[in-house]
C-alpha cells in the first residue's frame, strides 16, 4: 500500500468519524422521534464505514466483519424489531416539552465534546501510534452525548436511541484501540444490541397499553416520600 | 465438562417450561433444574477446594473461555443456592397470584433465563463476554421486574433497564480500554488470569481509565450510591422470589466483576483502586443507612439494605489486608443467604396482608405468626445482630479495618452499620409487634379480617425454613470446606 493510499484512507476515516459526531449532535437536537431513528441509522452506517476504512488501512480482516454486522443489524433489523414489538405511535411522537430547550442542550453537548477531546487525547497518547486517530476522542464524545440524550429525553424511542448511540460511541473508539478483539465477541455484542431493542420494544408496548402514552418520562410515581396520589399525566 | 452442564441446565429448563403440560410441570421443571444445578455446583466447588490452588483452571481445552477459581466457585455456589430456594418459594407464591397458564410459563421461562445469565458471569473468563452476560442479566430480568404490568412496575422496569444499560455502555468502553491496555502491555489472550500476569507491563493511565469506567458503569448495576436510584424501585416491584434473586445474588454477581479488577490494579503503583473502593463503599453505606430511616414500603427497606451491604463489601475490599478481604468474602455469603431470606419473609407478609406499606401493617404477629416471626428473624439477621451470619462477617471486616490502622474508616463504617440497624428494626418492630393502635380506623376499614388465621403455602414455608438454616448456622460455625473456599476466594483478590 502506497503512502498516498494510506493517507487517503486515514483522511476518509477522519471524515467518517467527523460526520459520526455530527449525527450525534443531530440526535440531541431533533424533536421528531422518527428523525432520531433515521439519524441513528445514518450514524451506524458511518460506523460501518469507519470500520471498513480502518480494516483496509491496517489490513485487519475482522474489522470488515464489524462493518458487515453493523450494516445488517442496525439499518435493517433494528427498525424491523421495533415495528414488530412496539406500537406505531413511537414514530409519530414529537417532544415539545423537553427538559432543556434545544440551544441550551446543544451548548452543553458542545462542552461535553470539548471535555471528551482532552480525555480522549490523553488516552490515545498512552497507546501505540497506530491505534491513535480521531476515533478515540470522537467515540468518547458520542458516548457522552448518548448519555446526555438519555438524561434530557422522555420519549421512549429517543431514550432507546440514546442507549444505542452510547454503544455506537464505545464501538467507534473500540475499533481503533481494541482492533483484535475477536469475531465471536463482536457478534455477541451486536446480538446483545438487538436483544436491547426487543426487550425495550416489549416494555414500551406494555407502557402504552397501561398509561396510554409512550412518554415514559411521565412515569414518576415511585418515590420515597410521597404516597403520591395518582395524577393523570398532562398531555404532551 | 460439568461447567457446561451447569450452564445448559437452566437453558434446557427455560425451553421445557414452554411446553404446556400444566402448572405443576412448569413449577416442577424449574425446581428440579435448580436443585440439580445446586448439586453440580456443590460438586464443582468441592473439586476447586480439593485442588487447593486458587486460579486452577478446570477446563483445559476451554480455558480461554471458561475458567473456575475460588472466587468464581464461591459466587456460583451462592447463585445456585439462592436460585434453588427462590424456585421452591416461587411454587406457592406464584400459585397464590392466580396467573393465567401462559403468564406462569412466561414467568418460569424468564426465571430460568435469568438464572442462566447469572451463572454465566463467574465462569466466563473473557472480560468482554462477561460484559455481555451482565447485559443479559438486565435484559432477562427486565420483564420479570415489569411482570405485574402495573404503572409502578413498568416505571421500575424502565428505569432499571435504562440506567443499567447506560452503565453498561460506559463499562463497555472500559472493557475495550482494558483490552487496549493489555495489548499495549504485550498482549496474549484476553482473560482475567492473563490480565493479572500482564498487568505490571500495562500502561497505568489506560488501566486507571478502564478501572474507573468499569467501576462507574457496573457500579450502576450493583447499586453504588450516586447511581443507585433505580435499585429500590426494581427490587421492590418485582415478584418476591425475583426480588430475592435480584437483591440477594444479582448485585453480588455484578460486584464480582468489579472485584476481578483489584488484583490487576494492584500491579500498578499509585493506582489507588482501593481508595476509590473505600470512598465509594463508605458513601453507599452512609447514604443507604440514613435513607433506610424514611422508607414507607418494607420491600424498599430491604432494597436499601442491599445498597448498604454492597457498600460494606466494597469498603471492606478498600480497607485491604487479609482479614478484611476474608471478611468481605464472608459478607458476600452472609448477605446473599440473609437477604434472600428477608425477601421471602417480606413476601409472606405481603401475602398475609396484601399491602407493602409499613404504616398499614401493625401486629403482624397476631395475623400471621409465621410471617411475623420470619420478618423479625430476617430483620435482626440482616441488620447484623448476633448470632447471625452478617454479624460475624461485619465484625471480621471491622477487625480487619482496625488491624490496618484505618480507624476513621472503620469508625464511620461502624456508625453507619449501627444507624442502619436501628433503621431496619424501627420499622420491622412496629410492623410485627406494634399494637394495632388505630382501632377506630380498623373498624372503619373492616376489609382485612384479622381474626381468621392466614395460611402460608407449604412451599413458601419450606423455602423459609431452608433459607433460614444457613443464616443461623453460618453465624455460629463456618464449616471447614467453606472456610477453605472463602480463603481461596480472598487469595484471588490479592496478588
Amino acid at each position: 500500500m502506497s503512502e498516498v493510499t494510506r493517507q487517503l484512507l486515514e483522511n476518509l476515516n477522519a471524515l467518517a468519524a467527523g460526520l459520526f459526531l455530527l449525527t450525534a449532535f443531530g440526535i440531541v437536537a431533533m424533536r421528531q422521534a422518527k428523525a432520531c431513528l433515521n439519524l441513528f441509522i445514518l450514524q451506524s452506517l458511518l460506523l460501518a464505514a469507519s470500520a471498513a476504512l480502518l480494516g483496509l488501512r491496517y489490513n485487519a480482516a475482522h474489522l470488515y466483519g464489524v462493518a458487515l454486522v453493523n450494516l445488517i443489524s442496525k439499518p435493517i433489523i433494528v427498525p424491523w424489531l421495533l415495528r414488530r414489538t412496539s406500537p406505531a405511535e413511537i414514530y409519530t411522537r414529537r417532544e415539545i416539552n423537553q427538559v432543556l430547550d434545544i440551544p441550551i442542550a446543544l451548548t452543553i453537548a458542545l462542552a461535553l465534546v470539548i471535555g471528551a477531546y482532552f480525555v480522549g487525547s490523553a488516552l490515545a497518547n498512552a497507546v501505540a501510534p497506530e491505534f491513535r486517530g480521531p476515533n478515540v476522542p470522537i467515540g468518547i464524545a458520542v458516548l457522552l452525548l448518548g448519555a446526555f440524550t438519555l438524561t434530557v429525553r422522555r420519549e421512549a424511542l429517543s431514550l432507546l436511541i440514546g442507549l444505542l448511540v452510547m454503544e455506537n460511541g464505545a464501538f467507534l473508539a473500540g475499533i481503533s484501540i481494541a482492533r483484535d478483539l475477536g469475531m465471536l465477541v463482536e457478534l455477541a455484542i451486536a446480538t446483545d444490541g438487538l436483544i436491547i431493542v426487543f426487550i425495550m420494544g416489549v416494555l414500551v408496548r406494555a407502557v402504552q397499553k397501561q398509561i396510554g402514552t409512550t412518554a415514559v418520562g411521565a412515569l414518576t410515581s415511585l418515590k420515597e416520600t410521597a404516597a403520591a396520589p395518582e395524577i393523570d399525566e398532562a398531555p404532551l | 465438562m460439568s461447567v457446561i452442564v451447569i450452564l445448559l441446565l437452566p437453558l434446557l429448563a427455560a425451553v421445557l417450561v414452554c411446553i404446556p403440560f400444566g402448572r405443576r410441570w412448569v413449577a416442577g421443571v424449574t425446581v428440579v433444574s435448580c436443585l440439580a444445578n445446586l448439586i453440580l455446583v456443590l460438586r464443582l466447588a468441592c473439586q476447586v477446594v480439593a485442588h487447593q490452588m486458587p486460579g486452577t483452571l478446570l477446563e483445559a481445552p476451554w480455558s480461554n473461555w471458561i475458567a473456575v477459581d475460588g472466587l468464581s466457585a464461591l459466587i456460583l455456589l451462592l447463585i445456585a443456592l439462592v436460585a434453588s430456594t427462590a424456585a421452591i418459594y416461587s411454587v406457592g407464591y406464584m400459585a397464590h397470584e392466580r396467573l393465567t397458564p401462559k403468564k406462569l410459563r412466561l414467568y418460569h421461562a424468564n426465571y430460568n433465563l435469568f438464572v442462566f445469565s447469572m451463572l454465566a458471569i463467574p465462569v466466563l473468563a473473557e472480560p468482554t463476554l462477561v460484559w455481555i452476560v451482565v447485559e443479559l442479566t438486565t435484559l432477562c430480568s427486565a420483564l420479570l421486574v415489569s411482570f405485574y404490568n402495573t404503572r409502578e412496575a413498568l416505571e421500575a422496569a424502565w428505569k432499571y433497564v435504562v440506567l443499567s444499560l447506560m452503565g453498561a455502555g460506559i463499562a463497555l468502553f472500559g472493557f475495550l480500554t482494558l483490552f487496549a491496555a493489555m495489548h499495549a502491555g504485550g498482549g496474549g489472550t484476553y482473560t482475567w488470569a492473563a490480565l493479572v500476569t500482564v498487568a505490571p507491563r500495562m500502561p497505568p493511565l489506560l488501566m486507571q481509565a478502564a478501572f474507573l469506567l468499569i467501576l462507574i458503569g457496573l457500579g450502576t448495576k450493583v447499586g453504588l450510591v450516586p447511581m443507585h436510584t433505580w435499585l429500590p424501585d426494581a427490587h421492590s416491584q418485582a415478584p418476591t422470589p425475583v426480588c430475592a434473586l435480584l437483591s440477594g445474588i444479582e448485585t453480588t454477581a455484578i460486584l464480582y466483576v468489579i472485584l476481578r479488577l483489584f488484583p490487576v490494579m494492584q500491579a500498578v503503583p499509585g493506582a489507588h483502586a482501593e481508595s476509590w473502593a473505600l470512598v465509594l463503599g463508605l458513601i453507599s453505606v452512609g447514604t443507604a443507612s440514613f435513607l433506610l430511616l424514611q422508607v414507607k414500603d418494607y420491600k424498599r427497606l430491604f432494597a436499601f439494605s442491599t445498597v448498604e451491604h454492597m457498600g460494606i463489601i466494597l469498603a471492606a475490599i478498600g480497607l485491604g489486608g487479609s482479614t478484611a478481604t476474608y471478611g468481605a468474602m464472608q459478607q458476600i455469603v452472609s448477605h446473599s443467604v440473609t437477604k434472600s431470606f428477608c425477601f421471602f419473609a417480606a413476601g409472606a407478609a405481603l401475602l398475609a396482608t396484601g399491602t407493602r406499606e409499613i404504616a398499614a401493617i401493625r401486629g403482624l404477629m397476631r395475623r400471621s405468626p409465621i410471617a411475623g416471626t420470619a420478618l423479625i428473624f430476617g430483620g435482626l439477621a440482616i441488620a447484623g445482630a448476633p448470632p447471625f451470619a452478617v454479624f460475624l462477617s461485619e465484625l471480621l471486616i471491622l477487625k480487619g479495618g482496625l488491624a490496618q490502622r484505618r480507624y476513621i474508616a472503620a469508625g464511620l463504617l461502624t456508625t453507619f452499620i449501627v444507624t442502619a440497624f436501628f433503621g431496619v428494626m424501627l420499622h420491622l418492630n412496629r410492623m410485627v409487634f406494634g399494637a394495632s393502635a388505630n382501632a377506630a380506623s380498623m373498624t372503619a376499614h373492616p376489609a382485612p379480617d384479622t381474626t381468621s388465621a392466614f395460611h402460608l403455602p407449604f412451599s413458601c414455608r419450606l423455602a423459609l425454613i431452608l433459607a433460614a438454616v444457613p443464616v443461623l448456622a453460618l453465624g455460629v460455625y463456618i464449616p471447614r470446606p467453606l472456610h477453605d473456599l472463602l480463603a481461596m476466594a480472598a487469595a484471588v483478590l490479592t496478588r
